[in-house]
């Protein structure tokens, strides 16, 4: 029961990763037409945002330390510790909540660049010939940052308060044992809440509901005079930022490194076949639904049963879904057909 | 084809100029050559995009190196087992993933490769040896050659002619002008024809009665046998392999090739094979000693600008040159290299003799249909 209980959780928190990314590729697609493959570099960006700002909090000098008195001994000191003392060591240790602020701004400003800069000369262009050129865009992103902050991945480490691991055992009357790290909670609630805010913005906005308009029949809404494409950038940014903060977030939970992105985005990739070329809730659902199959398919029984099984089950279930419903999960008619 | 003949066998002496010419570098230009060769005849002729060539490339190299483990050190079977398995996972994967076309194409046939590549990791682990990769070694059966023991290491060997050097080069030379040879047959067949045709509107192809699927799968397995056939080479050249050979970025780079080169033409993607792997080879040898050297003859301070502008882009970060040399030529110039040669041939054409417009301009669009 505890393994039950745990798997299911480090699925959502998978899937959660996973549905981010998906939604953002699924709102690039539907909105744009643009196969995105430098979405997964995206997500990395996003996490090197994190890593800039614990970079630039604990610029550091070399300060003689007290504590040893045999002989003389140095320490780094970050600048805001010497400045600032004890409010200088908390805002270093919550770098990753402040990131978050960081983040959303880059990250749009990186979305619309692309966007108007590059994506938008592809619009008429075949899917192969995007594909393409995000790839090699993809390439190019992954190897500037590995320019900047090296080829190793950098631990980043959540605030203290949430570091430990949460007693979820004693919390739902199962044994005690069975505890989950505070941060990944927090993560799946963040992940949740930013798909719901996604959501709610598409569904309850007058700004959403002429995207969606857009969506669904680009032409008629341009000729109702309203400069829909204005409105994709800006959703492109917005997919950037939803990348960006799950890139973000993730830090504390998988070091970064620079091709994160890559890894992350095959997986994505297939997530948004599964669950529909352009449909959001598909894309959603299909990335938790994909997330909890790969963490149960790597419990030791299953393991024992079917030997490979955790490597290999999500594309076998994408082969299997596209091969039994064309559309995937939740796919409309017309998308993408041929 | 005389005079591709040519070319490729003179390659030592006509690359020597550019430092290319020794054999490692020229064996990795003839495998890579075939390689992209096969993608083309899948991506080129019908479209299909698949981002899962290199598990065939890897399938092909595993083979060829069990040949060599358990049969013989003679290139000729290994070659053949490579092929042959390679052929075998064609027909599986396309049989599945041919059903679909288009973008679910390609995400299918990189689960695929994905799903190849995260077992030969883990699972396969007897078979593929895992993260050290396949290698030979002296206690290995070898039942045919049983009879030579020597120290070390067997060479890979055909019929006695070590697989090494310049006889090594030449041999993968002439496999790659077997092989253009028979891509050349191809494009120029009713089959390949067809290939075309199911490319530039498969709808029609249907509607007209033709079943196309039976054409795809041709294609794709002939495909997928010309990257068996490269993977074994490779192992032929250097008998060991290992999983990251299948891994999703080799296929990508195979893509890039033929679109360097030019897809949908000949000699296009044999082209881009080269320059990638020469860029590949050269460049990440480079680093910021060697520009110094490069740009003595300049003024110090102009010197020190021109390395710090390029050096990110060689040595170690030959990735970051490779990636946007991919979205420029994408961008500007979707023929690839060929499409480019074409061009300019028309201009000189056009400034040649002004009236005959019309070559200039019939040559230009071709390429882009092709």
């Amino acid at each position: 029961m505890d393994a039950l209980v745990l798997q299911t959780l480090n699925g959502l928190d998978k899937g959660g990763a996973y549905a981010l990314i998906a939604l953002g590729l699924t709102l690039a697609f539907g909105t744009l037409g643009i196969v995105n493959f430098a979405h997964g570099a995206l997500f990395m960006l996003g996490a090197f945002c994190a890593v800039a700002v614990q970079k630039i909090l604990t610029i550091s000098m070399r300060v003689r330390d007290e504590s040893i008195t045999f002989f003389e001994a140095y320490k780094e000191t970050p600048y805001l510790e010497i400045w600032w003392g004890d409010t200088g060591r908390l805002i270093i240790e919550y770098s990753v909540p402040i990131s978050i602020l960081l983040a959303i701004p880059v990250m749009a400003l990186i979305g619309v660049a692309m966007e108007r800069g590059l994506i938008r000369y592809f619009y008429k262009r075949s899917h192969a010939e995007q594909i393409l050129v995000t790839f090699g865009l993809a390439i190019v992103l992954q190897e500037i940052v590995r320019q900047f902050f090296g080829a190793n991945s950098i631990p980043m480490a959540p605030p203290s308060v949430v570091a430990g691991s949460a007693n979820i055992g004693t919390f739902l009357g199962l044994s005690e044992a069975l505890v989950y790290p505070w941060w990944r909670l927090i993560y799946l609630v963040f992940a949740v809440v930013v798909i719901g805010g996604v959501f709610s913005f598409l569904q309850f906005t007058t700004y959403g509901m002429v995207v969606r308009a857009g969506m669904a029949d680009r032409d008629t809404v341009g000729l109702l005079g309203i400069n829909i494409q204005r409105r994709f950038t800006v959703v492109f940014a917005l997919a950037a930022v939803v990348a960006g903060l799950a890139g973000v977030m993730y830090t504390p939970v998988l070091p970064p490194d620079y091709t994160m992105g890559m890894d992350f985005l095959v997986l994505s990739f297939v997530v948004v076949v599964v669950g529909g070329m352009g449909s959001l809730p598909g894309a959603v659902a299909a990335g938790f639904l994909l997330g909890i199959l790969q963490s149960f398919a790597s419990l030791n029984e299953i393991k024992q049963l079917i030997p490979g099984i955790d490597q290999i089950i999500i594309y076998l279930v994408a082969v299997v879904i596209l091969l039994v419903r064309p559309r995937g999960l939740m796919g409309r008619k017309g998308v993408m057909e041929t | 084809m005389v005079a591709f003949t040519i070319a490729i066998l003179t390659m030592p002496i006509w690359l020597s100029p550019f430092g290319a010419a020794y054999p490692d570098l020229l064996q990795r230009f003839a495998i890579f050559g075939i390689f992209a060769i096969g993608f083309n005849i899948l991506f080129g002729l019908t479209g299909y995009l698949s981002f899962g060539h290199a598990t065939f490339l890897g399938v092909g190299s595993y083979a060829a190196v069990w040949s060599f483990k358990l049969f013989t050190m003679n290139v000729i079977p290994a070659i053949f087992f490579g092929t042959l398995l390679a052929g075998v996972f064609a027909v599986l994967i396309g049989f599945i993933s041919l059903r679909r076309s288009g973008i679910y194409f390609s995400i299918l046939t990189l689960a695929f490769a994905q799903m190849s590549y995260n077992l030969a990791y883990s699972v396969l682990t007897p078979i593929t040896n895992g993260e050290t990769g396949l290698q030979l070694s002296q206690t290995d059966p070898r039942i045919f050659d049983a009879a030579q023991s020597g120290s070390g290491l067997p060479i890979t060997t055909l019929f006695g002619l070590k697989m090494s050097g310049y006889s090594g080069f030449y041999f993968t030379a002439v496999v790659l002008i077997i092989a253009f040879y028979i891509s050349l047959r191809i494009f120029r067949s009713p089959f390949g024809l067809k290939l075309a045709a199911i490319k530039s509107n498969q709808n029609r192809m249907t509607y007209i009665g033709f079943n196309t699927r039976p054409y795809l799968m041709v294609a794709f397995v002939i495909s997928g046998m010309y990257a068996g056939l490269a993977g074994s080479l490779l192992a032929v050249t250097d008998p060991l392999a290992g999983a990251e050979r299948m891994q999703w970025t080799a296929s990508g780079e195979v893509v890039l090739m033929t679109i360097l080169g030019g897809m949908g033409t000949l000699i296009g993607p044999i082209l881009g094979a080269g320059l990638i792997k020469y860029f590949e080879n050269i460049f990440s040898a480079f680093n910021e000693q060697v520009l110094h050297e490069m740009f003595a003859f300049l003024p110090d301070f102009m010197g020190n600008i021109l390395v710090a502008v390029i050096n990110p882009f060689v040595g170690d970060g030959w990735h970051l040159m490779l990636g946007a040399l991919f979205m420029v030529i994408v961008i500007f110039l979707p023929g690839g290299i060929m499409e480019g040669l074409q061009r300019i041939w028309g201009w000189i054409k056009k400034d040649r003799s002004r009236p005959d417009k019309n070559t200039a301009d019939a040559n230009t669009p071709r390429t882009r249909e092709g």
